[in-house]
């Protein structure tokens, strides 16, 4: 009783904290240089392609609930290890150009537009790797045959967390690859 | 024992400690205790832990400041005392304090066993507890945080602090902020889905609803001080730019983040205790409180207004005159609720059969004092006034007279009239009374003088002063009183550790009271309650009592304050 509800909870008040993330980020937008910045070392469509499949494992998390519910164990593995994949390429993606920016002297300590970045792209990789190790254990789990009872919350529970990082990150996305092509 | 009506709660019912912390499995029960009463009041005793310990490192800062160009400690020392001062009052007194109380009392006030996940609520505990340590290990890394309880901006940067004080800072209050942060989700879903099954929204007790605006104040409020507390972390270990100016940083910034938590987070202080008052108040006035839809009310109204008013804390940093009187007005707003809650409480006590018990004491004393309070609150949110006071020790007299005057007097006002109900026994009350007076005399000779003070100018968070006028005597008031409120501190460690050893057996329901806590055996067996009323209205255990006269039999006799 009330897991739900904890997860709603939870997710309200990570969603303040991002809040002050992305306003740290805008706040150093206005400043010089750091517009330039932007466009010289982000690949708004590569990072495009991965935000692509990252919204996707908000799909076949989807899938994964509803086959749940209706006591369909083997779809409910398949949806599973999709999500899992395609969170897993998705922070690879991110890996890949953390690496870039990084083999292009763009660091953390570099300017105000690599503090707030890394910052602001941290955290939210930080969200997405805590939900990948907790939807790897709950599929295990699924193989062990924990949740064959067809009764357990925690699924939907962990649905809530996970539409929710995902959701922040279309919002990440807008703001830091999206918008300086507009303002 | 059964009776018709009653809800059975099943479990078995062994015995837990009491207030003394011995039990019969020693140390290790308390440790892996995941019970609300054992945590509630570790909670407890972790806020008189560090009572003790910051009270005294403001005695250390009195002595210093007792009189004109003294040298009595180092200047360095001087600052990492009123930092560690600050620092621990609010995140580790006051706010463990409340956390306890409510830990403890939240369950037993909606006749529930636990609260909704209690090995979360344990680790809440010590998510505060470590967040303690951690601050305080920083004596021994070198140096403990000095600059100030909210470590502005460019002071918290390395080049002005290179100890390691105010890295320990960050970490610390992260690990205390998570803990604050789960305790809080942990009592909504307690509130919202474990209340007694004919309990409803409209008659929980006002403490409960208190607890649950405030819970939501938290998981609003704490993210951004988190927030900025990694910021700053990055800042000062990777040599990120958030807050130095002088790298495309924003020092602004950190005031913002701060005062978005900040300003919520002297309300999160201070609900809680409008919710003791809100039960004191009734039951030593043998009357429904007045207005109960009100408080509430007021609460959710006060909730939502903090979040619109951090700026007041910022108006001598040159934002414009647009942005000051934007949130001079609202600041000016909060008032209004507030000062609908004292009316409510004056209301309940008058007409009624008061009576002056060490509890009600406070409450009375609060209303006074945390009225005075509250004024010089108002008039800093006339900006020129700020303007001309703000650094000034008239900011410290205001704060001190809504955190000492209202959260602290909140605290020892539940303390006096719970600690029946969590020890079995009864304080002695005649140096409950010696206690109580030392106090508000102590406490008033410290701060009425600090407004004069501030008036005359003299700054806050100086080392030391000039011989100025005036300056010298006010000062010496100030110290003496200090240690006035450092003697009744001690008279009541004596007087609290004298009753668990050999006070009086406290009866279930000494103070003849109106809530579902008081039918439990006191102290409460480990399995809460093995049968909880029908609530029918906001005062089920008097309904209980006194069947002929129930609240739910003349719905009309006091309007309709119960909410039916
Ligand atoms: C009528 C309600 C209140 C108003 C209008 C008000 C207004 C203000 C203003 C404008 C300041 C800024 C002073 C300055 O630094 O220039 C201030 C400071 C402060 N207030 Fe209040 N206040 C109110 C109630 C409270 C309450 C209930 C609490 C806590 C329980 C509180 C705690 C503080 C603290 C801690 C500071 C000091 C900040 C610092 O260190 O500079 N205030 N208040
Ligand atoms: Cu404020």
């Amino acid at each position: 009783m009330g897991n739900k509800l904890m997860m709603k909870l939870v997710v309200g008040t990570e969603a303040m904290f991002f809040v002050s993330l992305i306003m740290a980020f805008v706040y150093f937008s206005f400043g010089p240089g750091f517009k330039a910045q932007l466009l010289q070392h982000l690949d708004t469509k590569t990072t495009g392609i991965f935000t692509a499949l990252l919204l996707s494992s908000s799909f076949t998390y989807w899938r994964a609930e509803s086959n749940y519910e209706q006591g369909r164990m083997g779809r409910l593995k398949l949806w599973l290890i999709l999500t899992l994949a395609l969170g897993i390429v998705f922070l690879f993606g991110q890996g890949s150009e953390y690496l870039k920016l990084l083999n292009a002297h763009v660091s953390i300590s570099s300017s105000s537009f690599g503090t707030s970045f890394f910052t602001l792209t941290g955290f939210h990789g930080l969200h997405v790797f805590a939900g990948l190790v907790i939807i790897g254990i709950i599929t295990c789990l699924t193989f062990l045959g924990d949740y064959d009872q067809g009764q357990s919350s925690i699924i939907q529970t962990i649905g809530i967390y996970w539409h929710f990082v995902d959701i922040v990150w279309a919002v990440v996305f807008l703001i830091v690859y999206v918008a300086p092509y507009f303002v | 024992m059964m009776k018709e009506g009653f809800l059975e709660v099943p479990e078995p019912e062994e015995p837990i400690p009491d207030l003394s912390l011995s039990s019969s499995q020693g140390i290790l029960q308390w440790i892996s205790s995941v019970d609300h009463k054992q945590l509630g009041i570790m909670y407890l005793w972790l806020s008189v832990l560090f009572l003790v310990i910051g009270g005294i490192e403001i005695l250390l800062v009195r002595l210093q400041l007792a009189a004109p160009n003294n040298h009595f400690i180092a200047p360095e020392m001087y600052n990492q005392l009123f930092t560690m001062h600050g620092t621990t009052m609010i995140f580790f007194v006051l706010t463990p304090a409340i956390f306890g109380f409510a830990t403890y009392l939240l369950p037993l006030m909606i006749g529930a066993n636990d609260l909704a996940f209690p090995r979360l609520n344990a680790f809440s505990l010590w998510a505060t507890f470590f967040g303690g340590g951690l601050l305080y290990f920083s004596f021994i890394a070198g140096g403990a945080p000095d600059a100030g309880w909210f470590n502005y901006a460019p002071l918290n940067q390395y080049n002005y602090s290179s100890s390691l004080g105010i890295d320990y800072y960050c970490s610390g209050l992260l690990f205390a902020g998570i803990g604050t942060v789960t305790a809080s989700v942990n009592f909504i879903v307690t509130i919202l889905k474990y209340r007694v099954s004919s309990m409803s929204l409209k008659q929980m007790p006002l403490f409960v609803w208190m607890i649950l605006i405030n819970s939501f104040l938290v998981l609003a409020a704490f993210p951004s001080l988190n927030a900025a507390l990694i910021m700053l972390l990055l800042d000062r270990q990777l040599h990120a730019h958030f807050f130095s100016a002088t790298s495309g940083g924003s020092a602004i910034l950190w005031q913002h983040l701060f005062w978005l938590f900040g300003h919520p987070e002297v309300y999160i202080l201070i609900l809680p205790i409008f919710g003791i008052f809100s039960e004191v108040f009734p039951v030593y006035s043998r009357k429904p409180i007045f207005g109960y839809a009100f408080v509430i009310g007021s609460g959710i109204a006060i909730a939502l207004l903090a979040f619109g008013v951090w700026v007041h804390h910022m108006f001598a940093t040159g934002l414009g005159n647009t942005v000051n009187s934007f949130f001079a007005a609202s600041s000016l707003l909060i008032g209004v609720p507030t000062g609908v809650k004292i009316f409510n409480w004056l209301a309940t006590m008058h007409g009624g059969a008061v009576r002056f018990r060490v509890s009600m004491l406070f409450a009375i004393a609060f209303l006074v004092e945390f009225t005075i309070g509250g004024l010089s609150g108002v008039s800093f949110a006339v900006v020129p006034i700020d303007w001309q006071l703000t650094d000034t020790y008239y900011v410290v007299a205001h704060l001190h007279y809504v955190f000492i005057g209202g959260s602290l007097f909140g605290l020892f006002s539940g303390l006096f009239y719970w600690f029946p109900k969590m020890s079995g026994r009864m304080l002695d009350e005649r140096l409950s009374r010696w206690f109580f007076w030392l106090m508000v005399v102590g406490f008033n000779l410290t701060f009425l003088v600090q407004h004069a003070l501030g008036a005359m100018g003299m700054p806050r968070r100086v080392y030391t002063y000039p011989d100025l006028p005036g300056w010298g005597i006010l000062n010496l008031i100030s110290t003496i009183g200090g240690f006035l409120m450092a003697v009744s501190v001690a008279l009541l460690i004596y007087i609290l550790v004298k009753a668990i050893r050999s006070g009086e057996k406290a009866s279930s329901d000494p103070w003849d009271a109106n809530t579902l806590e008081w039918m439990t055996s006191s102290p409460p067996a480990l399995q809460n309650f093995d049968r909880v009323v029908p609530v029918k209205s906001t005062r089920p255990y008097r309904d209980y009592k006194r069947p002929d006269d129930a609240d739910w039999n003349r719905p009309n006799k006091y309007g309709n304050i119960d909410g039916k």
